[in-house]
């Protein structure tokens, strides 16, 4: 049973109208081929005009679809192959990350992204995708591997911000996030990040420190997320959408204001409709990206690296 | 015979007026509730004498605690914040910022300065809670990241003193990249070499602690400071569980490993130019 958003209502029922027609037929064995035709290109029409006119809170919602690719699946669609490597070598080895070497089109790349569950079980196991300090530990040791055998990094950031929990505070949350940025600045090799969901403050940005850093078409990246910005701001859970529109949270936003270097397409009518499609594209971007940096220098991509982030802000002189 | 006659109706001092003492005279602490002269407590560098609670002063405090009889010379103190999302909550971002500018006399959440401590050259950035929480945006991003380019240049120590509720939402996007910058600065200040002292003051939170406030070569606090990634609010309500006594106080952060040491106010400048001296 596919989910639907409340505002892929129409679609819904006009999917449910073609399925009904199409189980009829069969049972009587009658041809309905014209009609389903013309209801088939009429769900698209409708899902381009919903698509084309979405408002940021609903490129919110699509972000954390429970159907949408999460990185073990891109792992398992992009991948020719995929050794996973545990452990920051000092607590444990945190789930809500995963990273090892693979292969993606006979490239050598160090993968590495947050993972969320697909059922209660997983979830959990996952942490809803909220890393602890030992998960940006263990990103930085395999980051630091990569270096060391010059393999350009790929990070697929999709999480509903770092776990702000009691022994997060006690193995130091914010000293973890802030040695990753200040290291993930200085890395040798190609870092390409990309946003395949939720981009949720310090704890995307714990791993986004990269070369190019790019957003899939339905996803957001903010300092904070819209409801708890709504909750700080109005005092209440109920301006969350309000608080997407002022905080401008999407990809296109996020380009609009160079934040971030570009925005990756989605098949028609989100990411969950068609991961092998969103695998290729996605596949496609890095192998072009990892060419065009492999042209540059170390320490050229280094400067680049730095230079990008220290234009970003607007101020007054 | 009007004095018989009362003119106007009523008492009409609200009671905030009435003043048993000129105002200014006395200081109370927060903490333990005692008297103590306001220029006692100035000179104890703004600690209790009583039960040494520590003050939460801001930039002209620490800038009159450590540079040389309050010499120093401001950088980029006229930088001010934009407004490139239009952002709009309860009122105009812009509205918020003039009106916080007039109530404090600042420009943003931060100060940076260089001068001579203990006639040593120092590069200092210190921020001001009462400017939107201490809350860090593009201004308190880029002149952080000036500053660092200042001892960059001149070869000279930087230190940075946070009080800091975190980044700030009004400029979403651009205030979360300032993690990154001023990350980025420091790197390239370690690769030169040169100290950075990062002094972790009442509170100092979210993403500033993730960036900045703990990438120093010496993580330092004063008694007592809140110091954390999530608010102890947020925790609470994750775990549903309270908090123990304690948790993220400075001496808490101390004994889990990511402070060097804790030092009293009144020791800070003292202590500071004696480990700079042996690093120098």
């Amino acid at each position: 049973m596919r989910t639907y958003l409340d505002f892929e209502k129409p679609i819904a029922e006009l999917e449910s109208k073609l399925a009904e027609m199409k189980k009829l037929a069969e049972e009587n064995n009658v041809d309905v081929s014209t009609a389903t035709s013309s209801l088939e290109s009429s769900i698209i029409t409708l899902r381009r005009e919903i698509f084309e006119n979405l408002t940021r809170w609903q490129r919110v919602q699509l972000s954390r679809h429970p159907d949408r690719p999460y990185t073990l699946d891109y792992i398992k669609l992009m991948c020719d192959e995929f050794i996973e490597l545990h452990g920051d070598r000092q607590i444990r080895d945190d789930p809500a990350i995963i990273g090892g070497f693979a292969n993606i089109g006979g490239q050598s790349v160090l993968l590495l992204g947050q993972q969320k569950g697909r059922n209660t079980k997983e979830r959990q196991h996952r942490n809803f995708g909220m890393p602890n300090p030992e998960g940006y530990r263990k990103a930085l040791r395999l980051m630091k591997l990569a270096e060391k055998f010059n393999k350009p990094i790929v990070t697929l950031i999709d999480t509903p911000g770092a776990f702000p929990g009691l022994e997060a505070e006690e193995r130091g949350q914010g000293e973890a996030i802030a040695r990753n940025l200040k290291e993930m600045f200085m890395l040798k090799v190609p870092v390409i990040c990309i946003v395949i969901g939720e981009g949720a403050s310090g704890g995307a940005l714990g791993i986004a420190i990269g070369d190019r850093v790019l957003m899939l078409e339905n996803t957001w990246y903010s300092v904070i997320s819209p409801e708890n910005c709504s909750t700080i701001l109005w005092r209440s859970w109920d301006y969350k959408e309000q608080a997407a529109e002022a905080m401008k949270v999407t990809a296109r936003d996020m380009k609009e204001n160079k934040l971030v270097d570009g925005v990756v397409p989605e098949p028609l009518g989100g990411a969950h409709l068609d991961h092998d499609r969103m695998a290729e594209i996605l596949k496609k971007v890095i192998l072009e990206e990892i060419a065009e940096l492999s042209k540059l220098s170390a320490e050229e991509r280094i400067d680049q690296r730095i230079e990008k982030f220290c234009s970003m802000g607007v101020v007054i002189e | 015979m009007s004095w018989f006659v009362r003119k106007e109706k009523g008492i009409n001092t609200p009671t905030e007026m009435k003043r048993e003492a000129p105002d200014g005279l006395w200081y109370q602490c927060p903490n333990c509730k005692k008297i103590m002269h306001t220029r006692e407590h100035k000179l104890n560098a703004y600690t209790c004498a009583h039960c040494n609670y520590h003050d939460k002063v801001g930039s002209e405090a620490y800038f009159e605690l450590l540079f040389d009889n309050n010499e120093f010379t401001e950088l980029d103190a006229t930088l001010r914040s934009g407004d490139p999302l239009k952002f709009i909550d309860t009122k105009p971002y812009p509205d918020r910022i003039r009106s916080t500018m007039l109530k404090t006399g600042l420009k943003d959440a931060v100060r940076t300065a260089h001068g001579k401590m203990n006639e040593q050259d120092i590069t200092i950035a210190c921020m001001d809670f009462n400017f939107i929480g201490g809350s860090m945006g593009s201004v308190v991003g880029e002149k952080i990241a000036r500053a660092i380019d200042y001892s960059l240049l001149h070869k000279q120590p930087f230190l940075m003193i946070s009080r800091s509720g975190g980044a700030r939402m009004m400029e979403a996007g651009l205030s979360l990249m300032q993690m990154a910058k001023t990350s980025a600065k420091l790197a390239l200040l370690a690769e030169a070499k040169i100290p950075y002292i990062s002094l972790l003051t009442d509170p100092t939170t979210g993403g500033v602690t993730a960036s900045y406030a703990m990438l120093g070569d010496f993580n330092i606090s004063e008694p007592g400071a809140l110091i954390g990634f999530a608010g102890p609010r947020v925790i609470r309500e994750t775990i549903g569980k309270d908090l123990p006594k304690g948790f993220q106080s400075a001496e808490f952060v101390l004994e889990h490993g990511f402070l060097d040491f804790i030092v009293d106010r009144k020791d800070l400048k003292e202590k500071l130019s004696s480990l700079l001296k042996i690093l120098s």
